[in-house]
């Protein structure tokens, strides 16, 4: 009696072992986020932005990269805009408004499957540079557009 | 709350084209409710994460500066048609959400 009594609880242990992974595997791919700069977020100049997220690294202009968005927006909490980038080995591309309360918006990472492309849309408070950053071997480029808001998008 | 992924995908010339809507109230903490006057605390999606099969291919870090239900557009290589397109998004209150397509 004893002994199927052990071996009930073994099957009852191994049971328990093949849950947990089959749960484990499930969460995987749920919490594999990155880990959040949140020091880049909260900072309240571009130029704090960059330093924090970019520590180390100089922006410089470049004309492999373009930002599509319209002049003039009506409406600023939303605002599509596109990014394009000629750029080889692109890592990430990063989008800031200068004028917003945090100006960095939104961080895109890219692996070499990925073309050098990615379209949002974004809240911008006032008629600000709009700047997009991209990381290529190593290095950041930029391209910068003025853009025109009648209302604001930051309420 | 009330949310939902919508994905369309595309694919020409080797070129996958992934556009997305993520239903989610962005909310910036800066305004207002209309009917109380409170204010409405800040909750909005922060990371994105996007698998081709098994293989990350592409995350996303946001701000609460992305608009109300936010779009998203991508392009990669290297999917064919019947592959999957999985996205995942986790909000600033630790909520989830995941949704997989079949490739076009």
């Amino acid at each position: 009696m004893n002994i199927r009594r052990r071996t009930f609880i073994s099957y009852l242990a191994s049971g328990a072992g093949i849950i947990f992974t089959g749960v484990g595997g499930l969460l995987k791919p749920i919490l594999a986020f990155a880990d959040r700069n949140v020091d880049a977020f909260n900072a309240e100049t571009q130029s704090d932005a960059l330093a924090v997220f970019f520590p180390g690294l100089e922006v410089t202009p470049s004309d492999a990269i373009s930002i599509g968005v319209h002049d003039l927006v009506e409406n600023g909490a939303v605002v599509p805009i596109k990014v394009n980038t000629d750029l080889p080995n692109v890592v990430s591309i990063t989008i800031l408004v200068e004028k917003n309360p945090n100006p960095l918006i939104a961080n895109f990472n890219l692996t070499p499957a990925c073309a050098g492309f990615v379209a949002t849309r974004i809240k911008v408070g006032e008629p600000s540079n709009i700047t997009a950053v991209v990381k290529s071997n190593d290095k950041l480029f930029s391209t910068t557009k003025f853009v025109e808001v009648v209302e604001g998008g930051c309420g | 709350m009330a949310t939902g992924i919508r994905i369309r995908t595309s694919t020409k010339d080797e070129l996958t084209t992934v556009q997305a809507i993520l239903k989610h109230p962005m909310d910036t903490g800066n305004s207002r409710d209309p009917e109380t006057g409170n204010m409405i605390p800040a909750f909005f999606i922060e990371t994105v994460t996007i698998h081709h099969g098994d293989a990350v291919i592409m995350t996303c870090d946001w701000s609460r500066a992305v608009s109300k239900n936010p779009y998203l557009s991508f392009s990669f290589t290297g999917a064919k048609k019947g592959d999957t397109v999985r996205i995942s998004w986790q909000d600033s209150s630790g909520n989830t959400e995941s949704k997989e397509a079949v490739i076009q």
